[in-house]
């Protein structure tokens, strides 16, 4: 039915098993509309945010996604301006990632603001000193820069490439490619900084106060590195997850090997500034304000594990399989490797986001806990169904993989 | 261009509350939110999302029966002085600090609820509006409605103001008068003009002849989490130890009594 959409060449399923396949992310996506809806009429009372949990789950997600995402600049950044060309094979993918991380992260803040119809006021009223304003410019003009380069990846499909001026304007596009790179990386290196500026900067939370050069705090700098060493290893896990569910090559494993080899080495040099980055915390920042490092973790279910979990479990360990060539030749490792790594850095989010806010610094003040609404989970989740929904929409229509033909060519022929 | 930081010129409006005073009646709440329209829900049980921008914090000693004791901690917005939390951080200017008056604002209609200053602000003084305003019609509440305090929309942030309409009300007098200084205590805030144990003074931290600037310097005298640097412009009295000890964060030995340092 739709076989003349779906690119030369390549084998997918019916448009049944299709069809099939999209429900349950269709599912998500409308749990999401109709808590989107609520919160927008109704308004934030939908949720479970109080005056002290004036951040929660969305900020999480938004933290994570942005973090996860960020496999689309650094791939164009190693691809375009380093020059890695085995990495062309994944360049697509990995765009169309941070495509869905960020476009869901930016309707997930428009939600989130108490009031969205005065969003632009960031832009008209901008505050100059605030992390905000610096990661929603970045956010919102790295969003501009992924639709461009979305664009040549949706200008390649089978029809529209028969319609001569599209065709061309992608072609030409896809020259210009470089210069969208560079500035995509350099917005991605602000706002993921500013990401983590954002908690850096809170001076009178001592959970998250940290000291820094000029006007970034330390955690500006961890954020980039954390984000730069967690997003390929997303990227490597949604295409492995895509090659699990076709059943077919789709990327060559040298991509696979050089972007697993980055992220373990840029992990291992983030757990080392981070665990420095926590030593210099405890013993200066800390006591400065009156307290103990163990003072935040006296209550509440966040106590120190949470910690030991995201430097030690999920940051050393995954480190080392990473660096490590024979682990992460196997498959099997890895994706273990991979999962680990961006499971550190969503919980350094959580922590960054949940347990600072847990924590109260006034002496007479109480420890709060939170818990999200159904409201809450449908947004959050419904990132995830319009994740799987885009990505499988154009891994069918688009030739996101441009190895796949012959990969899978090959791995038929001795048969 | 006008320098923004540093600490307030001309006035520094600031309050004092004596805590020994305090006896936790609730009036300076109750005084607050009949001023400044503070909209309220049919069911005000859930505290964490009801809207004051004074709010009473009973402490004890922790000891038991006949050694306990209690006492009661006023909070208003701390008006902090030097690089205020929230102002820094919020990204669409929609809270600042006048220079001349030392008073945080909040700009109600600028403000888009990213509620970021509240994350920001280690005092809880920020409340968000959760709900649409709500006065009860039919009641007779809409009747007490302030029409010099603009009420607020839902999705957005508020708090204290030190009762700004009262100071513009202050100066439009003393403009009427040819006047360009104000009297002390011609500008006061609700809070201190309701409280029945006079235990609020409020005035200009900047004017020694005030009585603010002299009960600020009292060797009592000591500020919430004045160690974090947020510099506030609410200072509190106590004579009790352990009240001031709650007054900060201290580690194992920091905190001096002040009969220990009397002593000393």
């Amino acid at each position: 039915m739709d076989s003349a959409m779906i690119p030369e060449g390549v084998k997918r399923c019916s448009p049944k098993v299709f069809f099939l396949w999209t429900i349950p992310w269709i599912g998500l996506l409308m749990w999401g509309l109709l808590s989107a809806a609520l919160c927008l009429f109704k308004g934030l009372n939908q949720t479970n945010m109080t005056d002290y949990f004036a951040f929660a789950v969305w900020i999480v997600v938004d933290l994570a996604i942005i973090a996860l995402g960020a496999g689309a600049f650094f791939t164009g950044f190693l691809t375009y301006i380093v020059g890695k060309k085995e990495l062309k094979d994944i360049i697509n993918a990995a765009v169309i990632i941070g495509f869905i991380c960020y476009s869901g992260a930016v309707a997930m803040l428009g939600i989130d603001i108490g009031q969205p119809i005065r969003g632009w006021f960031i832009f008209w009223h901008v505050n100059v000193h605030s992390m905000l304003a610096e990661v929603s410019f970045c956010i919102t003009c790295y969003l501009g820069v992924l639709a461009i380069e979305y664009l040549p990846i949706i200008l390649e499909n089978r029809q529209i490439q028969k319609v001569r001026t599209l065709r061309l304007a992608g072609e030409n596009l896809h020259g210009i490619m470089a210069v969208f790179a560079a500035t995509g990386a350099f917005l991605s290196f602000f706002h993921q900084g500013s990401l983590g500026g954002l908690f850096g900067v809170m001076y009178a939370r001592p959970f998250d106060i940290r000291g820094g050069f000029y006007v970034w705090p330390w955690t500006f700098f961890l954020f980039i590195l954390s984000a730069m060493a967690a997003g390929p290893s997303f990227t490597i896990l949604c295409t492995k997850l895509t090659e699990k569910i076709s059943r077919k090559r789709l990327v060559p494993e040298k991509a696979f090997q050089t972007l697993a080899k980055i992220s373990g080495w840029l992990l291992s040099l983030y757990v080392v500034l981070k665990i420095l980055d926590t030593i210099v915390w405890a013993f200066g920042d800390v006591p400065r304000a009156g307290l103990t490092f163990m003072d935040f973790f006296k209550e509440g279910p966040y106590g120190v594990w949470l910690l030991v979990c995201e430097i030690l479990v999920f940051g050393v360990v995954p480190a080392i399989i990473l660096m490590t060539p024979s682990a992460r030749k196997s498959e099997g490792w890895l994706i273990t490797g991979c999962l680990m790594n961006c499971t550190g850095i969503v919980l350094n989010r959580f922590t960054f986001t949940i347990v600072s806010l847990a924590i109260p610094v006034m002496p007479f003040d109480k420890f709060v806990s939170y818990l999200p609404t159904w409201q809450e989970w449908g947004i959050s989740f419904a990132v995830i169904g319009y994740g799987f929904l885009l990505f499988s929409l154009s891994y069918r229509y688009l030739p996101v993989f441009p190895k796949e033909k012959e990969l899978n060519a090959a791995a038929k022929q001795p048969a | 261009m006008e320098k923004k930081h540093g600490p307030a010129k001309g006035n520094s409006y600031g309050m004092v509350i004596d805590l020994d005073k305090c006896t936790g009646c609730g009036t300076c709440m109750v005084a607050c939110s009949a001023e400044n329209n503070l909209a309220v829900r049919p069911d005000e049980s859930d505290k964490q999302r009801s809207i004051t921008w004074m709010r009473l914090y009973k402490v004890t000693n922790g000891k038991e029966f006949p050694h306990a004791e209690v006492s009661y901690f006023p909070r208003p917005c701390m008006h902090c002085d030097h690089h205020t939390p929230c102002v820094s951080v919020c990204p669409a200017t929609a809270t600042e600090t006048d220079y001349h008056t030392g008073i945080v604002s909040q700009i109600y209609t600028r403000c888009i609820g990213c509620r970021y200053c509240m994350a920001a602000c280690p005092y809880h003084a920020r409340t968000f509006n959760w709900w649409d305003g709500y006065f009860p019609k039919g009641k007779g509440l809409e009747r007490y409605l302030s029409p010099e305090v603009s009420p607020r929309m839902r999705g957005v942030v508020e708090k204290c103001t030190f009762c700004h309409h009262r100071l513009m009300r202050a100066k439009t007098q003393a403009y009427a008068e040819e006047r360009k200084e104000l009297e002390e205590g011609e500008y006061i805030t609700a809070c201190t003009e309701a409280c029945p144990a006079q235990a609020i003074t409020f005035g200009d931290l900047n004017n020694p002849e005030h009585k603010v600037t002299r009960l600020a310097k009292s060797p009592y005298a000591f500020r919430l989490l004045e160690r974090l640097g947020t510099e506030p412009k609410v200072y509190y009295i106590s004579t009790k130890d352990w009240v001031r000890k709650l007054g900060d964060n201290y580690l194992p030995g920091e905190f001096k009594p002040i009969s220990t340092v009397k002593a000393g």
